[in-house]
Order: C-alpha cells, then sequence, then structure tokens
C-alpha cells in the first residue's frame, strides 16, 4: 500500500533517482513555479538546487532547443495557460483557457482529459448533482471558487488554477455562496 | 586482366559505361572501380553522382577532376557532436573550397547537397552564377548564410526544383527573398523553409506556388498562418508533402470548415509536419487525410493526450512517426494497435532539462510499439528509465532493428528496478539485432556491454556513446571488433591511450572517431599522428592553455577528432584546432 501511495504521490524530480532521499524532502509548492526554473523545483535528491546542465546532455539539436523555448515562451504569452489537478490523479495538465469559448467547452475538455464527468448533469452552478466530481478554481485571491458562478470572461481572467475534486468536498464551497 | 576476361577488353568504353549507369548505389560504383585500371578509368570517368561523406578526406579540385562528369554531389562537414554544440563554431566545415572547386570543374553540375556545412552568400551567390542548369539545392543543418544569399538563388536558378534548408540556421537580411523567383519560375517541386524564422510573405508565396503546378513538397515557417494556409492548399492540391505553419488561430468556425476542405482537397497527401503553436481546435480539420499519410511529424508539436493519440490512432498506415514524450505509454500503446506498418519512430523529450512534471513516458512505451508494430527497425527514443527486462524484450521481439539509439536523460542511470548496469539489455540487443547499423547507448554501462558489442555487432556503422565504460578495456572491444564501424562518437568515458594506440590501424577502415572529456593525451595524438600518416589527428583545446606545440605529453586532451585523408592537415583550422 506504501509503495502505490509513492507511486501516484506528486514529485518534481526525474524517476529513477534514488528514492529515499525524496522523502521527507520539500516538495515545492505550485506557486513556487512562477518564481522561475532555477528556484527550488528539484529533488533535493538529485543534487543541488541550481543543477548544473552539462553542455550538450541530452543529445536534443540546438535548433530543437532554440524553437522548442521559443515555441514555450511565446505560447505562454499568448495562451492562458492554467494547471489542472484531479484529486487522485498522479499528474498535472496545462489548458489554455483562451481555446474554450464558454463553460461547457471547458468542461467537454475536461472531461476529455480526465473522464470525470460522465454521469451528472451540468448545471449552471456547476452543479454535484449526481456527478462525482466538480470543477473548483483558485483565483486571484487564493480562494477556491467553484467554476461556474461569474461570467466567463470574468472567470478566465482571474482563474489560477483548477482542481477537479470529490463532489462531497465540493459541497461545502457550494454552501458558501 | 585475366586470361579467361580478355573478351571484356574488346568491349568499347560506352559499354561498359553502360552497364555501369545500372549501379545505382555508391558501394557498387566503388568495388567497380576497383577490379582493374580500365573500369576505374571508365567508372569514374562516367559517374554522375558523387557522395563525399567528410568534406575534408580529399581535396575539392582532386575531386573534381577525378569525377568530370558528376551532376550530383553530396559533401558533409562537421561532426555529428556539432549539433549537440560540443564541436566550436568555428572549426570549419567551410564550403568554400568545395563551391569554388565545382563551378570551375563542373558546370553541368545540376544538385548539391551540403551537410552540417558552413556556407556562405558568397557561395550561394556563386552557385547561382556558376551551374546553368542547377535543379536541387539542399542545405541540410547548415547555417553562415542569410536570405539574400537564399534570394540570389530564387533569381538566378531558372529551372530550380528543389530549395530545402532543413534545420539550417539562416540569418533574416533580406525581408522578401521570395519575390525573387521570377515570374517565369515554374519549376518547383519542393520547398522546405521550415526553419526560417522571419516571416514569409504568404501571398507572393501563393503566386509562387500558383505557378508552379508540379509542387509536391511545401514545408512552411510558423509565420505562416492557419488563414493562408487555406489559399495554399487551394492553390496545390497535388501536394504530397505538407509541412504547416501556425496551427492555431481564434475560433472561427469558417475558418475551420474551409480549412477541412481544403485540406481533404490534397488527395495525395503522405507526410505532415510543422504544427506550430497548435491549438486544440483546429486539429479535426486534418482528420480527413491521416489514412492516407505515411510520414507524421510532429515533434514540434506540443499536443497533448488524448488529442495526440486521437490524431495518432487515424493515421493507420503510417509508416514513420515522429512525436514528442506528451504521447506517453498510453499513447504509445495505442500506436502499437493501430500503426501496425510502422518502421520508424522517434520519441522527442519535451522537457529535457526541467524535472518539474515528469511526463508519464517510460519503457513501457517502448515495449509496446516493439511488439505490436513488426515492422520497426528504426529507433530513437528519449526517456527517463529503463530496465534490463524491458530491453530484452525489445531485443526478442524486434530482431529486425537496424537503428537503435536510446537515451536516458539523466547519465549512468541504472536499472531502475534492479539497480544494475544496463548491460544485459543492450547486450542482448546487438545479439538479437543482427543487422544493426546504428546504436546509441546510454545509461549506467560497464566495460562488458562493449564487450557485447564488439563481438556481435558485425554490420554496426555508427556507434554513439556517453557517459559509459569503466576504463581503457571498453574502447579496446570496440575498435578491435566491430568489422563495419564507420563512425565511433563518444564524450565523458574513461577511455584513455592505450585502446587508441593498439588499434591505429582500425582508425584508417573508418570514415571518422570523435572523442571528447575522455582520457587522451596530447603524447598518445602525437603517436598516433607519427605512426598513421593518412588520417588527421585533429586536437581541439578551447581553454586556451598555450600553443599545443609546446605542451609536455601528458598534458590532457579536451576534445579529439580523427578522420581518414587523403588530402593531408587542412589549411583553415581556427585557433583552437591543432592537427598534429
Amino acid at each position: 500500500m506504501a509503495s502505490y501511495v509513492e507511486d501516484t504521490e506528486l514529485r518534481l524530480g526525474l524517476p529513477g533517482s534514488d528514492a529515499l532521499a525524496t522523502r521527507g524532502s520539500k516538495r515545492s509548492l505550485p506557486e513556487d513555479d512562477a518564481a522561475g526554473d532555477d528556484s527550488s523545483c528539484r529533488n533535493g535528491g538529485s543534487g543541488s538546487a541550481a543543477k548544473a546542465q552539462v553542455v550538450g546532455w541530452p543529445p536534443i539539436r540546438t535548433y530543437r532547443k532554440n524553437s522548442f523555448q521559443a515555441m514555450k515562451v511565446e505560447s505562454e504569452a499568448s495562451g492562458l495557460f492554467v494547471k489542472v489537478s484531479m484529486d487522485g490523479a498522479p499528474y498535472l495538465r496545462k489548458i489554455d483557457l483562451k481555446v474554450y469559448k464558454g463553460y461547457k467547452e471547458l468542461r467537454e475538455g475536461l472531461d476529455g482529459m480526465f473522464n470525470c464527468f460522465s454521469q451528472g448533469e451540468f448545471s449552471r452552478k456547476e452543479g454535484c448533482n449526481g456527478s462525482e466530481f466538480a470543477i473548483t478554481y483558485e483565483d486571484k485571491d487564493g480562494d477556491l471558487m467553484l467554476v461556474g458562478d461569474v461570467p466567463w470572461e470574468m472567470f478566465i481572467c482571474s482563474c489560477k488554477r483548477l482542481r477537479i475534486m470529490k463532489g462531497s468536498e465540493a459541497r461545502g464551497l457550494e454552501s458558501r455562496h | 586482366m585475366v586470361g579467361r576476361f580478355r573478351w571484356a577488353a574488346m568491349f568499347p568504353d560506352e559499354v561498359w559505361e553502360h552497364v555501369f549507369s545500372f549501379l545505382t548505389s555508391d558501394a557498387d560504383r566503388n568495388a567497380a572501380a576497383l577490379v582493374c585500371r580500365n573500369w576505374n578509368r571508365i567508372e569514374r570517368r562516367s559517374r554522375k553522382r558523387v557522395f563525399v561523406g567528410n568534406c575534408y578526406s580529399v581535396a575539392p579540385t582532386v575531386a573534381v577532376r577525378l569525377f568530370p562528369e558528376v551532376r550530383a554531389a553530396v559533401i558533409k562537414g562537421k561532426p555529428h557532436f556539432a549539433d549537440f554544440n560540443l564541436v566550436p563554431s568555428d572549426w570549419g566545415g567551410g564550403a568554400e573550397a568545395w563551391v569554388e572547386a565545382m563551378a570551375e570543374g563542373w558546370p553541368n553540375l545540376e544538385e548539391l547537397r551540403f551537410k552540417r556545412m558552413v556556407v556562405s552568400d558568397d557561395c550561394l551567390d556563386l552557385i547561382a552564377r556558376s551551374f546553368k542548369n542547377f535543379k536541387v539545392l539542399s542545405l541540410v543543418s547548415c547555417d553562415g548564410f542569410s536570405t539574400s544569399g537564399l534570394a540570389a538563388i530564387a533569381a538566378n536558378c531558372r529551372n530550380l526544383r528543389e530549395l530545402n534548408l532543413r534545420e539550417s540556421e539562416v540569418e533574416e537580411t533580406c525581408l522578401n527573398w521570395i519575390s525573387h523567383f521570377p515570374e517565369s519560375c515554374t519549376s518547383l517541386v519542393a520547398l522546405d523553409i521550415a526553419c526560417l524564422e522571419g516571416e514569409v510573405n504568404a501571398s507572393i508565396l501563393e503566386r509562387l506556388i500558383s505557378r508552379c503546378s508540379n509542387i509536391m513538397t511545401l514545408r512552411l515557417n510558423h509565420s505562416v498562418p492557419l488563414e493562408r494556409l487555406v489559399g495554399l492548399l487551394q492553390r496545390a492540391p497535388q501536394l504530397m508533402d505538407l509541412g504547416t505553419g501556425k496551427f492555431s488561430a481564434r475560433h472561427n468556425p469558417q475558418l475551420f470548415s474551409r480549412l477541412e476542405s481544403a485540406i481533404a482537397g490534397c488527395k495525395n497527401l503522405r507526410n505532415l509536419s510543422g504544427f506550430w503553436e497548435p491549438g486544440l481546435t483546429y486539429l479535426p480539420a486534418v482528420y480527413s487525410i491521416c489514412e492516407g499519410l505515411t510520414s507524421l511529424n510532429l515533434n514540434y508539436a506540443t499536443i497533448q493526450n488524448p488529442e495526440l493519440v486521437k490524431l495518432i490512432s487515424r493515421c493507420k498506415n503510417l509508416r514513420r512517426l515522429l512525436v514528442m514524450d506528451l504521447i506517453e505509454d498510453s499513447g504509445l500503446v495505442a500506436v502499437a494497435s493501430s500503426c501496425k506498418l510502422l518502421q520508424e519512430l522517434r520519441v522527442f523529450p519535451s522537457d529535457p532539462y526541467d524535472a518539474a512534471e515528469p511526463v508519464s513516458l517510460t519503457e513501457q512505451g517502448l515495449v509496446a510499439v516493439s511488439a505490436g508494430c513488426p515492422m520497426l527497425h528504426s529507433v530513437l527514443y528519449f526517456c527517463r528509465q529503463m530496465t534490463n527486462a524491458a530491453l530484452l524484450t525489445v531485443a526478442k521481439n524486434r530482431p529486425n532493428l537496424t537503428c537503435f539509439r536510446l537515451c536516458i536523460i539523466e547519465p549512468r542511470t541504472p536499472d531502475y528496478v534492479t539497480q544494475e548496469p544496463l548491460d544485459t539489455g543492450f547486450s542482448a540487443i546487438v545479439e538479437s539485432c543482427k543487422d544493426l547499423r546504428r546504436l546509441s547507448v546510454s545509461g549506467l554501462l560497464t566495460d562488458l556491454v562493449f564487450k557485447s558489442i564488439g563481438a556481435s555487432a558485425n554490420y554496426l556503422e555508427m556507434l554513439s556513446i556517453a557517459f559509459a565504460g569503466d576504463g581503457d578495456m571498453g574502447l579496446h572491444y570496440i575498435l578491435s571488433g566491430c568489422k563495419n564501424l564507420r563512425k565511433l562518437e563518444i564524450r565523458d568515458c574513461p577511455f584513455g591511450d592505450k585502446p587508441l594506440l593498439q588499434n591505429a590501424s582500425k582508425l584508417e577502415t573508418m570514415r571518422s572517431l570523435w572523442m571528447s572529456s575522455c582520457s587522451v593525451t596530447l603524447g598518445a595524438c602525437r603517436q598516433l599522428a607519427r605512426a598513421m600518416p593518412r588520417l588527421n589527428v585533429e586536437v581541439i583545446n578551447e581553454s586556451g592553455r598555450g600553443p599545443l606545440v609546446a605542451q609536455p605529453d601528458n598534458c590532457p586532451v579536451e576534445k579529439l577528432y580523427i578522420y581518414r585523408t587523403i588530402a593531408g592537415p587542412r589549411t583553415d583550422t581556427p585557433q583552437c584546432v591543432w592537427t598534429i
């Protein structure tokens, strides 16, 4: 049981690096990512935070590296990328909110990614009516909100990350409104 | 000539020329040229295509003189590791000497293909003016030129059929170089400008494509928006090879349906690439032609699952797939069941430097494809973990592998289950895959794996080694085995002087050897250079310790490049390169 938990634990490090050293090492909070790639987003067991990059390794063409970095920067500048996590799923996703026209498309997109809403009805208040999961988001102020309450345009401006949580947990949020 | 072949001497040269014209491979023509002086003379004087794998192996003027009727030449320059910034930018590989010699001696040259060469605008200008029937210019992984040089080519090569700039670095000095193709230019069949960073005038491109009714290959760069792609496709429905430009736009149902029908109209589409900055909304527009695709290149496309798998699973006739590790193991399982004709797979890392969000691509994906795709023979796979068991399974499933390049991103990574070196896994690969031509190894490896490779990899032509081995024996196994080895490139391995000196004559049977951050000393290089006059032993020391000629024998060598040549030491070495 313990190894299963370990396997699904969200970790910021390379698989294959020594597992022992990672236990107990501080997992940086998602907000730290914004501070830059060289911040503490590294597994303590595999070396110091500012890991020296070996020249020419991995063996990827400079051309590819340049265009990929440029692509990354450009696409993140023109898109509205937010991380999406789902309770119980071991990996994060990133989506571009600009791609969706409204809540319906967003829900469809997330359903396609996580297969979470095959049952239950979507209601304006992001109903957990019968659905096992609910979409919540963290807004600019750090508050956890139910998705669907505010107009779409306002939502995409204030949403910082999405979290798909169990319906039972979300019921607590709903009672706030 | 031997007595019983005297009848052959009665044939006039033209007959032999005609016979030789049926020999299409260079190796066959080379073999014919070694039979006797007569055949040597006839063969080389009628040879139309020449391949020079190392631009410094022969002097350009000599090559041009020996093969006076050449119409197509392929010349390669820098060592492969130049792709990864290991070779100083001023190392060499300049094309001037070649272009000057060719302009002088091959006025009827039609095709010129350079790879990893430094080609200046002056070179391009000379090419544009010197060959009246010039048809094909291919500059792969080249640099040193700008769009001004391209403008000269566009303006002057009246019969240009192919302009290919794959993965070259091009400076933007002339904004509208495409407009230099004259109105009379209707001959273009292939245009690959995907590497260009600057804007390409889509209207001018559209007019060019309209009048080139034979255009079959069109690979755009990221600047061409989706809206303009529609117009281009409508004017070239006969396209077989398309590289899209930017593949996203604001949500627009009309654009989507126009794009969808324009793509559906290209019924001959077999190769698809591009997908710069892909947006999910427009991906389904290509679904209609998926079944006809034989090659799909998504290695710059940051598309994730499930959309990525949805796209690839429709491509039931795929022979070649290039994709990022965003496909994950689950996606490769889908590939294994959908793409039964797959021959070549390349999986690139989406985030090679940051370990922030590991993607779920492991050895499982590779095993799945090896099991499900019986025709798979070429693999390039970047991943973060591997096991000997997985490699053994791959070896058992796919004895038909000819190219196996595995890159485990963290150096010296062991089998993550047993913590052992990956020796047994790679040994299984070389022992089972008897036709293996190219191999790249990675992970934790001892000298044992090199013993297996040396003994079993009888057809291996190219071997890449990094962060592996225990000591000299590793290199000795390779150099004393591997009968057909042509190119060996090594970095960060504890290989020293002994195996080099013990196997000096082997080096003359190979095209080249690269060693960097190993344990070779200057003294060994001096000895080697003395013993082997037909090798160029180039020592590259960038740390500026003073002239190498004054350094003692035990001075360590940072980078070493050894290649066979009949041209003697080259005259264009920069400061940091010393030919011993």
